[in-house]
């Protein structure tokens, strides 16, 4: 029986798809109830109390939704370019979901464990702006085109300090390996051994970018609803709408987990003898959302000047100046190799 | 001059205006809900308050409407029709009375005219519909609303009549 699942063709497809479907089931329902949260969180800062009519606590407002997005007419925009305007929420979507492959979730528990997985979720990541920038064409629409430009900027901006500062988590540890990158901020004194500590402006800049990079608030200016309606969203209704939602979510939840893997050591337990495990990063990817949530309850939009002025004045000088700092620090291993981890061994 | 400005400089690279947001944040987040769960729960009404109109019957169940009206006369925006004549037994009744409630403003001059306190506005305020229609009130719904909202209706007027 073990054997038909690792040596035949069919065998191993199937062990794929098993794995495929293992991941993403989990995380649909999970980001159900995320989407649930974050109108929660949203709603209580703001003195409201938010979805609370469909199941207990509202807890099924998502599934509501869900259907109510599925049973919609879709409407396509006259003159709208309908393959490309299909295509774009199928993007979204489709890139959301691949960049799960390489995300550990516990020691080993990994769809592909590949050596360059940093770069691969980076790659991916840099191509979702297309979904954006299609859909805001095809729509054939002012407001949607308009939306689209500024995602194009904005997301080509940030990935930029993005990229920079996960070069210097990997130069601390010398692998584009997640599970490597995890590995390296395991010692006997938990919590004081994660990333966040040498790392830790970049912490901030990183969930800044993220934040950008993802399109929420402050940054949400390709869906500016006070200006552009709904930005590259306007002309698309259910299912298309839904994709596009997921999609995005789903990128913020990625976001999440890289916050957690790269900075606060994933897996690990903050406590030295309490058992590592996939709660833990679970728990850390919650805690980061509800930052994500916070942030969107508290600040006001960005400008578009002050946006372009944050990520190429404040972000990318920030960031080019730690890579270079970090790679002295650690090619000298100051601290005992505190920013050299490969050195430690570890 | 460049004082405030290291201080600015120190404020925004530290986050500090982000911090205050997030305490200001978590303040709201743990504050009592304004949220009112409509229709199991509702806010509290004047008894002054202006919503359906109601026609109101005397104890012994006699209409109070003498056809004087001064209603129909007072209304700004003309929405009550009134015809009138004397019944079998010699008294002046309506025989129609009609208002129109997608012309009303819910001004409460009808009510302020009625000599008899025969045309009131009561308290409900739901009394949607989906036809329009279903909104042009004739004599016989504005008798029902009345028998329907009498108590209180007349709760409304008691507490309301020291103002007047």
């Amino acid at each position: 029986m073990v054997e038909f699942f690792t040596t035949t063709n069919l065998g191993i497809v199937l062990t794929i798809l098993g794995q495929c479907l293992l991941i993403l089931i989990p995380l649909l329902v999970a980001l159900a109830f995320l989407m649930y949260a974050d109108r929660k969180v949203w709603a209580a800062v703001q003195m409201r109390k938010g979805p609370n009519v469909v199941g207990a606590f509202g807890l099924l407002q998502s599934f509501a939704d869900f259907i109510k997005y599925i049973v919609k007419e879709v409407v396509v925009p006259a003159g709208a370019d309908k393959a490309v305007f299909f295509l774009a929420p199928m993007i979204t979507f489709v890139l959301a979901v691949i960049a799960w492959a390489v995300i550990p979730f516990n020691e080993g528990w990994v769809m592909s464990d590949i050596n360059v997985a940093i770069l691969y979720v980076f790659a991916v990541s840099s191509l979702e702006v297309y979904g954006v920038i299609m859909g805001g064409w095809a729509s054939n629409s002012k407001y949607p085109f308009l939306g689209s430009l500024r995602s194009a900027a904005q997301m080509i901006s940030y990935e930029v300090s993005i990229g920079l500062i996960i070069i210097g988590v990997i130069i601390s540890t010398g692998s584009l390996n997640f599970g490597d990158i995890v590995a390296a901020q395991e010692g006997d004194w938990g919590i004081l051994h994660w990333y966040f500590i040498p790392h830790f402006p970049m912490l901030f800049l990183f969930f800044i970018s993220a934040l950008a990079e993802t399109n929420r608030p402050p940054f949400d200016l390709p869906e500016a609803e006070s200006e552009l309606v709904a930005g590259y969203q306007v002309e698309y209704s259910s299912t298309p709408f839904l994709l596009f939602m997921i999609g995005e979510l789903m990128a913020v939840v990625l976001m999440c987990a890289l916050v957690s893997l790269l900075f606060l050591g994933g897996w690990l337990s903050p406590i030295g003898f309490l058992p590592d495990g996939i709660l833990w990063l679970v728990g850390k990817m919650a805690f980061c959302f509800f930052i994500f949530a916070m942030v969107k309850a508290i600040v006001p939009r960005f400008r578009y000047d002050q946006l372009m002025r944050l990520g190429w004045k404040v972000f990318l000088p920030m960031s080019l100046a730690w890579v270079v700092l970090v790679a002295f620090l650690a090619k000298f291993e100051v601290l005992g190799g505190f920013w050299a981890r490969w050195a430690m061994g570890g | 001059m460049t004082q405030t400005d290291y201080t600015r400089a120190a404020k925004y690279f530290l986050l500090a205006d982000i911090f205050k947001g997030f305490q200001l944040g978590f303040k709201y987040f743990f504050s009592p809900k304004a949220t009112v769960n409509y229709p199991h729960e509702k806010g509290p009404l004047s008894p002054r308050f202006r919503g359906e109109h109601a026609l109101r019957r005397y104890p012994n169940g006699e209409e109070r409407c003498i056809a004087c009206k001064l209603c129909e006369a007072v209304c700004p925006a003309q929405a009550i029709t009134i015809d009138a004549e004397p019944r079998d037994d010699g008294s002046r009744r309506t025989t129609r009375y009609d208002i129109d409630m997608t012309k009303c403003i819910y001004c409460g001059f009808c009510q302020e005219a009625c000599p008899v306190d025969a045309i009131v506005e009561g308290p409900n305020f739901e009394f949607s519909t989906e036809t329009r229609e279903e909104l042009f009130y004739d004599k016989e719904k504005l008798l029902d609303n009345g028998d329907r909202w009498e108590a209180e209706i007349a709760r409304n007027l008691e507490l309301d009549a020291p103002y007047r």
